[in-house]
C-alpha cells in the first residue's frame, strides 16, 4: 500500500523531560521519526517541552514548538498549525496520554485531524487495565488473574480472592510509576492510595503475582496489510517481580529452546494483530517451564524498542513512522542493507547485555530496592560474542565505582542480599559465587536462571586461574588470550596477576592479541551492510577498514545519571554533525542505547563500546584518527582526557591527538590551587576557599572563611556529597557522616555566599575570539546545585555593568584557558560583587537550552573551531551575546515522585533528571510554561499553603500579596499567620502537622490544597517540612521549596491573570532574533 | 581436544573439538536462526552439509529428546563459536556434546563464525572438511577439495525410509477419511504432525516409490516433502509427479516444491550461498502480506522458466525475489519453497499452507 495521498501535514508529540521512566529513548525515537517522515516529503510540525533533544532543534522539523505537553496547549498548535494528521506512539507514555486526552476533548474531530498509526481504541484496550485482560482473554491469551479497582476497599477486598503478595499496576501511567509490589494489607493500601493518585483514570489493576517466573519481551511490528514480524526477543536475567526497565536483560532469549521461542513469538503475532496495532508494540511475558502470561503490552515505541533498535540494528521508530503515514514494510527499505525491504526480522550474531544505571547515590533516604516501578535514570548496552564478553563490558560502560571483584559484603549478610534485589545484586552474586555459594543456593535465593549464574562464574573462574598462573610467576598466552576473548581488561588482569595495565597491553599486543571490531548489521551477515555500526571482539577477522580520510574520534556521554543527562548527548550529536558538515569522517563511541548519538547514521562509525580508556585506545588503535574530542561527552569523556593523553604519549605507534581545549589547560580548571593561582592573576574575586586533609585543619578553614561555608570532598560529579553547613557541629557531622577526611581525600572548604544571584555564561573560544551564547540568571539563590536550579535568558534583575563584568570575565578566563570550544562559567553576585565560582571548558548542560533560547548552536560552532575554522569567519557578532526580546526560562524535572522516601527538597547536590523550556515575551508567563511543563501546574485559583523558613518571610509578604490580589486563598500555622497578619495579610490558620488532625496534609488528601510552598529549614529540625514536601509529592500536588521560586511563581501568576500564553515555534522565534 | 576445519579455498581453522572423534566433509552451510538447533541438526535436508550457526552460543538450553525431526543428528559437523557445558531447560536430558558424541558427529568450537559466514556470503558455499582429534589443517584442505560437488550425489537415497509406513491421525474422521501418500525424500517429522494434527492420514513411502506402489494406496493426495540435495538428483520423484498431475492433488515442500517445479517443466538453479534461518521473508501475492518463514535450502527454481503459462508464482522472497511458492491455476497443484511446517523457525505460515492442504482434501471428497 503506497503512502497516504491525504496527509500532507504531520504533528508529533513528544515525551517532554527526562524522569525516570522515560530517558533519552524517545529523543532517539522521535528524530528518527521526524526524518522518516520529511524524507517522505511531508511537513512536519514538532511539539516537545525538552529542550535538550535534537529533535527540539529548530532544523528537524518545519515548525518545533518547545511548549508545554499539555492538552490545551497541543490544541492550540493544531488549531494554529492545522495538520492532517497526528502520530501518538512516538513521545512514549506522554504522548499517548495527550493523544488520548485531546480526543476526548473533541479536537481532532473539530480540525479535522486523523489520529495516524494506532487507533485510539487500541491504546485504550492496551492501557485500560480492564479492557486488556478482556482483549487478551477474547483471543484465548492468559493473563494473570487481577482485577481493576478504583478504591482501596475494593482493593483490600482482593487479598483473599487472589492472595498476597499482589502486585499493583496503575493505569496509564510511565515506567510503573506508583505501583509497586504488596507483601501486606497495609503495603497494598500505601501502594493503592498512592497509584489511584497517579493514574490519569483513578484505575489501578491488583494482579496476582507470578513472581519467580522467568521474564520475556518482543518486540512486533505490524503494518495496514497486516504484516507482522518480530524485531527481536528480549530475556530479563531478574526474574518476575522487576520492572523489565530495572532488569539485566540479554538479547536474544538464551534460555528458550524453539519450541518456546516460536510459542512466545506467535502469541504476539496473535496479540499485536487482535489489537490492531500499526507500527512497533512491545510485549511482555511471564513464562516458566512451557507455560506462559501475557503481562503488559505497550502499543507504542519504548525503551525497549531504542534497545531493540539498537541491539538489532532495525530502526523502529524510523519504520513506525512510515507505517503511520500509509506504507507497508515491503515498501520500506532496509536502511541498513539499502537492499533488502523491512518486512524482514533480524537476527543477531552476538549477545547484547543491557544494564539500568541508577540514581542511589544521590538518594540516600530512597529505598533501593527493585520492584515493579522504576527507579533507574537510564541504561547501558554492551555487545559481545559470549554472555560474559557481552557482560563485562555492559559493567564497565556503567562508569560507577563498583565492578566485579569489588563490594565488602560478607558472608553472613549476602543471602538477604540475594533474595531482596537492589541496584547491587548483580555485585553481589559475583561476591556469592567467589566465595563459595553454589550456583544452586543462589538460583534458590534469586530465582535467576542458573545459565546466567553459570556464565558468571565462569568469570569467577577465569579471575582464579589468572591469579594462579600469576603465582607461579607465568602468564601463558593462551590463558591472556582466552582472558580477552572473555570480556576482560587489561587493567583487570593486570590487577589479577599483578602486572600494570600497560604491561599487559604490551604483553598481549606483542602476542597479537588485538581488538577486533565486527559489523551490527541486522541479519548476521547474510547480506551486506552499508551501517558502519561496530562493537569489539577478540575474533580473527575485523570487519572496520579505516579509510585514509581525515577523522576524528568523539566520546560520548555514557548512561543518562543525574549530573549528566540528555544534553551531553545533544552535545556529541551537534560535534559530530558540523564534523561532518565540514567533510571530516566522525566517529563516536558511546554505550547508550537510548541516544541519538548511537543511531547508525548519526556518524560516519559507530563504536558502541564502554567508554575506558582501553576500550577508546582499542578504537583509537585501530582507526588512527588525527584526532580525538572529549570536551563534548561531559564528565565521563572528560575524565578520560588526561590518561588519554598520556597513553597516546606512550604509544608512539600512534599519531592521534586530543584537539581542543588541552588537557592540562583543562586541568587548570579542574584543580582548584591552579584555578585560583590564574583567577589572581586575572584579578577575579572568587569566595574565599580552603581545603583540608584532617578534621582540624577542616574547623581552621572554615572558622578562617566564616559560617556557612559549602564543603565537598575533593572530587565531584553533579555536587555529590555536597553541603552547606552552618557551623562546627554541623561541620564535625558533615564529616562524620558524609565524608571521611583524610590526606588522601581532602574536603574543600567554601565561602557559602547567602543570599547570592547565580550567573552560567556558555561560550565558545577559538583561543582568539569569545563567542557568549548567553548569560543565565538562576532564579534559586546560590546554594542550589546549578544543575538543579531553574534559570532565565535573558537575565532580569542584572544592570548593565554587571553583565559587562560578566562578558569581561568569561572573555578573559576563555582566552587564560587557552580554551579552543566550549566554556561553562558560573558565577555568582552579592553585595554588587561578581565572584567566579567555577569554569569548566567543557560542553556544559545548559548548551541546548541556551541554543535553543537564542538560536546559536553553540555545540556545532564549538567543534567547527576545533577543526579550526576562526569564530571571526563564522559571522556572529563577537560583541555581546544575541539579544532577544522573549523570556526563556529552563525549569528541571525532580524525580521524587519516583523515590519514595526521597526527601524534595533542593540543595548544592544535584538531584534533577530532565529539564523543560518555557518561552514567552513574559517572564511571569514564560516561567508559568516551564512549570507546567514541569508537571507543576501554578494554580490560578485554589488554596496555597505556605510554611517558610525565617529567613525567608521578608520576601513572603510579596509573594502572599501577589496570590492574594490574583484572588487565591492563603493557609499556613500560626506563625507564619501572625507574621502576614501584621502586614495587613490575612491567611487562614491551620495545625501543625505534629500537633495531629485536621493539618494541611489531611486537606492534601482531600485534595483541598493547590500549591504548597514550603521552605526547609537546615537539616536536623524538618521533620514537618519533609512530611508535607512528601506528601506534595505523593498526592501530585504542585509544590515549591525556595522562597525565589515561590517570588516567580506569584509573579507568573500574576501574569498569568494579566494575559494570554503564546504559542509560537522556536523556528518563528529564531527568526525575529535574525531580525536587526 | 584439537580439531581444524579446512575449506577448498585453502582457509584452515584451528578450534576446539566436541562431539564423535573423526573426519566428515560436505558443504560448508550457515544457518541464522538462534534456535532451533536440535530441529535443524536433525533435518534430514542437512545430509551431506556441514552445519554452521551464525548465532555464537549454542546448546544453552541442552537436547530434549521430543524436538528432532527424524531419527538422528542428519547434518554431517557443527561449527559454532561457543557451545554449552551446563544447559538449562526443563526439557534437557543431555549436552550438544553429548549429543553429537551419542550421534557420532564431529564438532568444533570456537571459530570466527562470523568470520566464516562473510566468507560464505562472498564466494559462495564452499566445501570443507572437519577433523575432530587433529590440527592437520593441510589435511582438511585437502579432504576439502577432494569432496565431490554436492550435485553429484544422491542423498536423497541416504536419507529416505526404507519401506514404506502407514501414519494413522488421532483426529481421523472414520465417515470422512482423509489419505496423502508423502513421499519420503529426507522428510521432517513436523511435517506429519501438521497433517495428522488435521485428521489426515498418511502412507509415507520411499523416494523411489514406484508409481503403481503409489497407486495402490490410492491416496487423496501425493505430499512431496523436503529433503537433501540437488532436485535433479529426485528422478523417480519427477517422474511420479508427471504422471499424477491432474489425476490427483499433489503438494510439495521445499525440495518437493523444486520436484514440483522441474515436473511442470522449470528449471532449477544452484543459489551462491542458499537461504537458512528463521527470518526468511516471505511476500504472498494473493494477500499482499509479507510472511516471515523458515528455510534451509541451497537450490531455488527459475520463475521464468516454466515451460507452460498456467503456472504462476504464487510467492516471492522480498530480499532476493526468488520463488517462494508456485501454483497451477487450473490443477491442484502447489507447493512452497520455505518450511510451513516450521520446527525450527516461525508457525507463521502453518495454518494457511496446510489449511490449504486440508480444503483441498476435503474439496476431493
Amino acid at each position: 500500500m503506497p503512502k497516504r495521498t491525504d496527509i500532507k501535514k504531520v504533528l508529533l508529540i513528544g515525551s517532554g523531560p527526562i524522569t525516570i521512566g522515560q530517558a533519552a529513548e524517545f529523543d532517539f525515537s522521535g528524530s528518527q521519526a521526524c526524518r522518516s517522515l520529511k524524507e517522505e516529503g511531508l511537513q512536519v510540525v514538532l511539539v516537545n517541552s525538552n529542550p535538550a533533544t535534537i529533535m527540539t532543534d529548530p532544523e528537524m522539523a518545519d515548525a518545533v514548538y518547545i511548549e508545554p505537553l499539555d492538552p490545551k496547549t497541543v490544541a492550540k498548535i493544531i488549531e494554529k498549525e492545522r495538520p492532517d494528521g497526528i502520530i501518538a506512539g512516538i513521545g512514549g507514555q506522554t504522548g499517548l496520554n495527550i493523544t488520548s486526552e485531546l480526543a476526548e476533548m473533541g479536537v481532532f474531530e473539530k480540525f479535522g485531524v486523523k489520529l495516524l498509526g494506532t487507533s485510539l481504541q487500541a491504546i485504550k484496550n492496551t492501557e485500560d487495565r480492564e479492557l486488556f485482560k478482556e482483549t487478551m482473554e477474547s483471543i484465548g491469551e492468559k493473563v494473570p488473574r487481577s482485577k481493576a479497582v478504583s478504591t482501596l476497599a475494593e482493593a483490600e477486598g482482593l487479598i483473599d480472592e487472589l492472595g498476597l503478595p499482589l502486585i499493583i499496576r496503575p493505569a496509564y501511567t510511565l515506567g510503573g510509576a506508583g505501583g509497586g509490589i504488596a507483601h501486606s494489607r497495609e503495603e497494598l493500601l500505601e501502594i493503592t492510595e498512592r497509584g489511584l493518585r497517579r493514574s490519569r483514570i483513578s484505575q489501578v489493576l491488583i494482579e496476582e503475582s507470578v513472581l519467580g517466573w522467568k521474564e520475556f519481551e518482543y518486540e512486533v511490528m505490524r503494518d495496514a496489510n497486516d504484516t507482522c514480524i518480530v524485531i527481536c526477543n528480549m530475556e530479563n536475567l531478574d526474574p518476575m517481580g522487576i520492572h523489565t526497565g530495572e532488569s539485566i536483560v540479554v538479547t536474544p532469549s538464551q534460555t528458550l529452546n524453539d519450541e518456546d521461542h516460536q510459542m512466545l513469538r506467535t502469541a504476539a503475532i496473535k496479540i499485536i494483530r487482535a489489537l490492531g496495532i500499526e507500527g512497533g508494540c512491545n510485549i511482555q511475558f511471564a513464562a516458566k517451564d512451557g507455560e506462559y502470561r501475557i503481562v503488559e503490552v505497550n502499543p507504542r515505541v519504548s525503551r525497549s524498542s531504542a534497545l531493540a533498535s539498537k541491539a538489532t540494528g532495525y530502526p523502529i521508530a524510523r519504520v513506525t513512522a512510515k507505517i503511520a503515514i500509509g506504507m507497508a514494510l515491503d515498501e520500506i527499505l532496509n536502511d541498513v542493507t539499502k537492499k533488502t525491504p523491512a518486512s524482514f526480522e533480524p537476527t543477531i550474531d552476538y549477545i547484547v547485555t543491557k544494564i539500568p544505571r541508577w540514581p542511589f547515590d544521590k538518594f540516600v533516604t530512597a529505598d533501593k530496592t527493585l520492584t515493579t516501578a522504576m527507579k533507574s535514570t537510564g541504561e547501558v548496552m554492551a555487545i559481545g560474542r559470549t554472555i560474559e564478553e557481552s557482560l563485562l563490558k555492559a559493567v564497565r560502560s556503567l562508569d560507577i565505582d563498583m565492578c566485579f571483584g569489588k563490594g565488602e559484603w560478607n558472608e553472613n549478610e549476602i543471602p538477604a542480599l540475594l533474595k531482596t534485589p537492589t541496584s547491587e545484586r548483580l555485585f553481589v552474586i559475583y561476591k556469592a559465587l567467589a566465595t563459595g555459594f553454589s550456583i544452586e543456593e543462589i538460583v534458590e535465593l534469586t530465582s535467576i536462571d542458573p545459565f546466567f549464574l553459570r556464565k558468571i562464574k565462569n568469570i569467577v573462574d577465569m579471575e582464579n586461574t589468572l591469579k594462579e598462573a600469576a603465582s607461579k610467576g607465568d602468564l601463558p598466552i593462551d590463558v591472556l588470550r582466552k582472558s580477552k576473548r572473555m570480556g576482560f581488561t587489561d587493567e583487570r588482569i593486570g590487577e589479577l596477576t599483578g602486572r600494570t595495565r600497560a604491561e599487559i597491553n604490551d604483553l598481549r599486543r606483542n602476542a597479537g592479541i588485538v581488538t577486533t571490531y565486527k559489523m551490527v548489521d541486522t541479519c548476521a551477515a547474510e547480506f551486506a551492510a552499508a551501517t558502519p555500526y561496530y562493537y569489539s571482539c577478540y575474533e580473527q577477522m575485523c570487519e572496520t577498514n579505516p579509510s585514509d580520510k581525515k577523522k576524528v574520534l568523539i566520546l560520548g556521554a555514557g548512561p543518562i545519571r543525574i549530573g549528566q543527562g540528555i544534553e551531553f548527548d545533544y552535545c556529541t550529536v551537534h560535534a559530530v554533525t558540523a564534523i561532518r558538515e565540514g567533510g571530516i569522517e566522525a566517529h563516536i563511541i558511546n554505550n547508550n542505547p537510548e541516544t541519538v548519538s548511537t543511531d547508525y547514521d548519526t556518524s560516519d562509525k559507530l563504536f558502541f563500546e564502554p567508554l575506558t580508556l582501553e576500550d577508546v585506545m582499542n578504537v583509537i588503535e585501530r582507526e588512527k584518527p588525527d584526532g580525538v574530542l572529549v570536551q563534548f561527552g561531559g564528565q565521563t569523556s572528560v575524565n578520560l582526557a588526561i590518561p588519554l593523553e598520556k597513553e597516546l604519549k606512550r604509544r608512539t605507534d600512534i599519531p592521534t591527538v586530543i584537539m581542543g581545549t588541552s588537557p592540562a589547560d583543562m586541568d587548570v580548571a579542574e584543580d582548584r590551587e591552579k584555578f585560583n593561582v590564574m583567577m589572581k592573576k586575572l584579578g577575579i574575586n572568587q569566595p574565599e576557599a580552603g581545603y583540608a586533609t584532617s578534621q582540624k585543619g577542616a574547623f581552621e578553614v572554615a572558622a578562617r572563611i566564616g559560617y556557612p561555608v559549602l564543603v565537598r570532598p575533593s572530587y565531584v560529579l553533579g555536587g555529590r556529597a555536597m553541603e552547606i553547613v552552618y557551623d562546627q557541629n554541623d561541620l564535625e557531622r558533615y564529616m562524620r557522616e558524609a565524608v571521611r577526611v583524610s590526606p588522601q581525600h581532602p574536603i574543600l572548604i567554601d565561602d557559602f555566599l547567602e543570599s547570592a544571584l547565580e550567573i552560567d555564561v556558555d561560550a565558545v573560544c577559538d583561543g582568539k575570539d569569545v563567542l557568549i551564547g548567553a548569560i543565565m540568571e538562576h532564579i534559586e539563590e546560590a546554594g542550589v546545585h546549578s544543575g538543579d536550579s531553574a534559570c532565565v535568558i535573558p537575565p532580569q534583575s542584572f544592570d548593565e555593568d554587571t553583565l559587562e563584568t560578566v562578558r569581561d570575565y568569561t572573555r578573559k578566563i576563555a582566552l587564560a584557558l587557552n580554551v579552543k570550544g566550549l566554556l561553562n562559567i558560573q558565577m555568582a553576585k552579592q553585595n554588587g560583587i561578581v565572584y567566579v565560582l567555577e569554569a569548566n571548558p567543557r560542553s556544559s548542560r545548559t548548551v541546548p537550552f541556551v541554543s535553543k533560547a537564542v538560536g546559536l548552536p553553540l555545540a556545532k560552532i564549538a567543534a567547527k573551531v576545533i577543526m579550526g575554522y576562526p569564530l571571526k569567519d563564522m559571522g556572529y557578532s563577537l560583541d555581546k551575546e544575541p539579544q532577544v526580546n522573549h523570556v526563556s526560562v529552563k525549569e528541571v524535572l525532580l524525580p521524587f515522585d519516583k523515590l519514595p522516601g526521597a526527601d524534595p527538597v533542593l540543595g548544592p547536590e544535584m538531584k534533577s533528571t530532565g529539564e523543560v523550556m518555557g518561552i514567552d515575551y513574559d517572564y511571569g508567563r514564560a516561567f508559568f510554561k516551564a512549570q507546567l511543563s514541569a508537571d507543576n501546574l501554578l494554580p490560578l485559583t485554589g488554596k496555597v499553603f505556605m510554611s517558610i523558613r525565617g529567613a525567608d518571610r521578608v520576601q513572603l509578604v510579596e509573594v502572599a500579596r501577589k496570590l492574594k490580589d490574583a484572588g487565591i486563598e492563603l493557609i499556613g500555622t500560626d506563625g507564619t499567620a501572625e507574621y502576614l497578619a501584621e502586614h495587613g495579610i490575612k491567611m487562614d490558620i491551620i495545625k501543625k502537622v505534629r500537633d495531629g488532625s485536621p493539618n494541611v496534609i489531611d486537606m492534601m488528601r482531600r485534595n483541598e490544597v493547590s500549591l504548597v510552598i514550603n521552605t526547609p529549614i537546615n537539616k536536623q529540625a524538618r521533620k514537618d517540612g519533609y512530611r508535607i514536601r512528601r506528601a506534595a509529592v505523593d498526592f501530585k500536588i504542585p509544590y515549591i521549596t525556595t522562597i525565589q521560586a515561590a517570588m516567580a511563581a506569584a509573579r507568573a501568576i500574576e501574569s498569568m491573570k494579566a494575559g494570554e500564553i503564546i504559542t509560537k515555534s522556536i523556528n518563528e522565534y529564531h527568526r525575529e532574533i535574525l531580525k536587526p | 581436544m584439537n580439531a581444524v576445519l579446512g575449506l577448498e579455498d585453502g582457509t584452515i581453522i584451528q578450534g576446539t573439538g566436541f562431539g564423535a572423534e573423526g573426519i566428515v566433509s560436505g558443504e560448508l552451510v550457515f544457518t541464522t536462526q538462534y534456535t532451533g538447533y536440535e530441529e535443524a541438526l536433525s533435518d534430514p535436508s542437512y545430509k551431506g552439509q556441514i552445519l554452521m550457526f551464525t548465532y555464537p552460543l549454542i546448546g544453552n538450553y541442552g537436547v530434549s529428546n521430543n524436538c528432532f525431526e527424524s531419527d538422528g543428528v542428519k547434518a554431517e559437523g557443527l561449527v559454532v563459536r561457543e557451545s554449552c557445558p551446563d544447559p538449562s531447560h526443563h526439557k534437557s536430558k543431555r549436552t550438544i556434546f553429548q549429543l553429537m558424541e551419542d550421534e557420532g558427529k564431529p564438532g568444533i568450537a570456537g571459530v570466527d563464525t562470523r568470520m566464516l559466514t562473510i566468507k560464505t556470503r562472498e564466494y559462495g558455499t564452499l566445501r570443507a572438511a572437519l577433523i575432530n582429534g587433529s590440527d592437520d589443517g593441510e589435511e582438511a584442505v585437502r579432504l576439502a577439495r577432494k569432496q565431490p560437488h554436492i550435485s553429484e550425489f544422491d542423498y536423497i537415497s541416504m536419507v529416505t525410509c526404507k519401506a514404506p509406513y502407514k501414519l494413522e491421525s488421532p483426529l481421523r474422521d472414520p465417515y470422512n477419511p482423509k489419505h496423502v501418500v508423502l513421499m519420503d525424500m529426507g522428510m521432517k517429522r513436523s511435517i506429519t504432525t501438521s497433517l495428522l494434527k488435521r485428521g489426515i492420514d498418511i502412507t509415507v513411502v520411499p523416494a523411489n516409490a514406484s508409481t503403481s506402489m503409489i497407486e495402490s494406496y490410492e491416496p487423496d493426495m501425493l505430499f512431496l516433502s523436503n529433503g537433501p540435495g540437488d532436485p535433479q538428483q529426485a528422478k523417480n520423484a519427477v517422474e511420479a509427479v508427471k504422471k499424477f498431475a491432474g489425476t490427483m492433488p499433489i503438494v510439495g515442500i521445499c525440495l518437493g516444491h523444486q520436484i514440483l517445479s522441474l515436473a511442470l517443466g522449470a528449471e532449477t538453479y544452484k543459489l551462491k550461498f542458499g537461504h537458512r534461518g528463521a527470518n526468511q521473508p516471505v511476500k504472498d501475492f494473493e494477500t499482499g502480506i509479507v510472511h516471515i518463514t523458515s528455510q534451509n535450502h541451497g537450490f531455488a527454481v527459475n520463475g521464468d522458466s516454466f515451460e507452460s503459462e498456467d503456472v504462476v508464482v504464487t510467492q516471492i522472497n522480498a530480499n532476493d525475489k526468488t520463488v517462494e511458492g508456485i501454483a497451477h491455476k487450473y490443477l491442484d497443484m502447489f507447493s512452497v519453497q520455505y518450511h510451513p511446517d516450521a520446527h525450527p523457525g516461525p508457525m507463521d505460515t502453518e495454518t494457511i499452507f496446510f489449511g490449504k492442504v486440508l480444503k483441498l482434501l476435503e474439496g476431493e471428497q
